[in-house]
């Protein structure tokens, strides 16, 4: 997904981490030349200097290691204007020379711009913008030829996926899938077999235009010494047109990848034991959940 | 029906719900003859377990009748007496192949729940929050029974239903932490907490050959009853310094082995350092009060094996974990793989090897539950075990 003017973003959010890294290592070893570089005299300045030398180090961290980066990102462009506001009753205070922050003024609110720019790229691109993306794995004692028969007939999914309410073949290797919604809404969407090796993997995707833009694979693998199957499950949904990323994630009842993991589960179960194991329908001295965390139907 | 069910902290209330029906193929309805509260329950009791539910039935050790089985069931009729163990397990998964039972993958709905704690989930357990399944539990007239081809054991000689009740849990769990000391002759075990667990494992102690048992609790009559069923040695932690007198009974040396039958909720303990711990549990730093493991961690010898059947349930604090490397110590610990010790223990019971009846020490109609749980959290009237009975 990533396209040219999203890798410019990468890179710049690179440069401007290892920026932030830089500038907080010389703030906090040599609060007092940086505070004469910016045209700020007093020695008082030094702890303040020191914390913002922090400041920029966590920032920059920040956007090396997590995901997120746009987030980050925001963060620096908060630390900006920070660093503008002192710099500006630098400007007001007599001791401080003027010419020197005013150049600092400028570089700051320079370097403040491209946060800000990159920050809009990355979040209006590629790898950080809301399309879902989850892995599982689970190991399950019956052959891969087992779990394969399973899983190739699409209709059956909904007896270990609770979130959706039918998938029906409509010729051509391909379903019609039908899921829950929020507020008893239903979602649906076309979706073909883009890969079939059998025993070994199946890959689906939804048909262009289709409401919900999502694609999955499963994989088989032998587990050794009669261990049975290690399944492996990507799945991948892109927020539709008009629609935001957040109401994707309320198709679930909790997280995706904590959904998969579910589904993934009760796949086991059912192929493992013949049923999945359940709650529902049991006898409580309660007429609902009184946390609405567990049980979505009891009898009392 | 009529069934004990969980409201919040001290307040179990026997409620009119409705009865259990088959859920599953491999379900079984059980009309209960005999029901128990276990130590464990008075975890729920006091608040400690998360992920309860006001109206959760409890109750993870009952017997009785079978009276309607799923179309999946084939080693079971109607008619057929048994005893329900305690953990809910599939009998097909690695784990349960293995004879790990309470490790099954398949028995636990809310599993997810249990990972995020745990990083793993354990088998699911009748009556015990919905981190371990919320299942419907037994202290009540009926109970559904997952998994009913693998789990329940029939009874087809005529012993009485307190002869054999507690293989559902509590004589396979005090058998289970004695066979994971690994005993040798002349080995001596130290056991902390003489409730019915900590009796059925200084039981199991001797029967697994060990020379001596030291058994460690602060009620008399928990002491007489170690001394007078299994020939334990006794301290009272309330008059002696345990550790001191430890060494004093072992040579020097320290036990060969120790079992923490005592669990998240120890009394005991120097008074600083049971305050400490009261004040991180009750700001949620810390989850469970582990005294009894602290010194028993201590008390072993070198090279020495701690088993731990006491329930804990999150973190704690203050483990001496410079004791156990340094002292090169065995640490096993589990829920109990009940359905792996029903049948060799059943064959004792027979045998007369025991009769695990006598910690019996109340009967009451399961209405009086509410009454039970009181009775037995605060040890009222010399209270070691009760038994509820339903009346149909």
């Amino acid at each position: 997904m990533a396209n040219n003017q999203n890798n410019l973003g990468q890179r710049l959010a690179l440069g401007l981490a290892w920026f932030s890294i830089g500038l907080g290592l010389a703030q906090i070893l040599a609060p007092r030349r940086m505070a004469q570089t910016v045209g700020m005299k007093k020695s008082k300045s030094n702890t303040l200097m020191r914390m913002l030398g922090a400041r920029e180090i966590t920032s920059g961290i920040g956007i090396l290691t997590q995901r997120k980066t746009s987030k980050w990102l925001l963060a620096r462009v908060a630390g900006d204007a920070m660093d503008l506001a002192i710099l500006g009753s630098a400007f007001s205070s007599k001791r401080s020379d003027r010419n020197r922050v005013i150049a600092a003024t400028a570089a700051v609110a320079g370097v403040s711009a491209l946060d800000l720019y990159c920050s809009r790229q990355l979040s209006r691109n590629g790898s950080d913008t809301k399309k879902i993306q989850v892995r599982k794995s689970i190991t399950i004692g019956r052959s891969p030829e087992d779990l394969y028969e399973f899983w190739r007939h699409f209709d059956r999914l909904p007896v270990i996926m609770n979130h959706l309410v039918s998938v029906e073949p409509i010729g051509h290797d391909r379903w019609h899938w039908v899921a829950k919604a929020p507020a008893g809404k239903t979602v649906e969407w076309d979706a073909e077999l883009i890969e079939d090796d059998p025993n070994e993997l199946i890959a689906w995707r939804s048909l262009k235009g289709s409401q919900v833009d999502n694609a999955g694979v499963i994989q088989f693998e032998r587990a050794p010494a009669g261990r049975g199957t290690i399944v492996h499950v990507e799945l991948e949904y892109s927020p539709p047109a008009g629609m935001i990323g957040a109401k994707i994630a309320k198709l679930f009842h909790v997280a995706p990848e904590q959904q998969i993991g579910i589904d993934l589960r009760r796949f086991k179960q059912l192929m493992e034991t013949g049923e999945i194991a359940r709650t529902e329908g049991q006898s409580a001295g309660r007429a609902t959940s009184t946390s609405k965390k567990y049980d979505d139907y009891v009898r009392a | 029906m009529k069934a004990a069910c969980w409201f919040g902290k001290f307040d179990v209330r026997v409620e009119t719900v409705p009865d259990p029906e088959i859920l599953n193929p491999r379900d079984a309805i059980v009309k209960i003859s005999s029901t128990a509260v276990c130590g464990s329950d008075l975890h729920l009791y006091d608040g400690f377990i998360p992920t309860m539910e006001k109206g959760d039935i409890l109750g993870h050790e009952f017997m009785g009748e079978i009276v309607e089985v799923g179309s999946g069931v084939k080693t079971l009729r109607v008619g057929d007496r048994v005893v329900v163990p305690f953990p809910i397990s599939c009998g097909n998964c690695f784990f349960c192949k293995k004879g790990l039972f309470s490790c099954c993958e398949n028995s636990n709905p809310n599993a997810t729940l249990a990972e995020k704690m745990w990083g793993h989930s354990p088998c699911g357990i009748f009556g015990y929050s919905h981190l371990l399944g919320g299942y419907a539990g037994g202290q009540a007239e009926y109970a559904r029974v997952p998994f009913a081809d693998v789990g329940p054991i029939k009874i087809e000689s005529n012993l009485d239903d307190e002869q054999v009740l507690f293989l559902s849990d509590i004589f396979p769990t005090g058998y289970m932490a004695a066979e994971n000391c690994n005993i040798q002759p002349g080995d001596t075990v130290a056991v902390w907490g003489c409730g019915p667990v900590g009796q059925f494992a200084i039981k199991s102690c001797f029967m697994l050959g060990a020379e001596r048992v030291i058994a460690i609790d602060r009620f008399p009559e928990r002491l007489q009853m170690a001394r007078q069923e299994s020939g334990a040695e006794t301290l009272n932690y309330e008059e002696s310094d345990i550790s001191e007198a430890l060494a004093e009974l072992t040579g020097g040396r320290g036990p060969d082995a120790c079992i923490d039958a005592v669990g998240m909720e120890a009394h005991h303990g120097h008074g600083i350092v049971h305050a400490y711990d009261r004040v991180k549990q009750t700001m949620m730093l810390e989850t469970d009060r582990p005294i009894a493991l602290r010194e028993a961690l201590m008390a072993c010898r070198n090279g020495g094996t701690v088993s731990v059947p006491g329930v804990y349930g999150g973190l704690a604090d203050k483990i001496p974990i410079g004791s156990i490397m340094n002292k090169g110590l065995t640490i096993r610990s589990g829920q109990t793989h009940v359905q792996r010790y029903m049948r060799p223990l059943l064959e004792r019971i027979e045998r007369g090897d025991i009769d695990p009846s006598y910690v019996i020490t109340h009967r009451m109609p399961l209405e009086e539950a509410s009454k039970a749980y009181e009775m037995f959290a605060k040890k009222q009237d010399e209270c070691i075990k009760v038994v509820l009975k339903p009346e149909h």
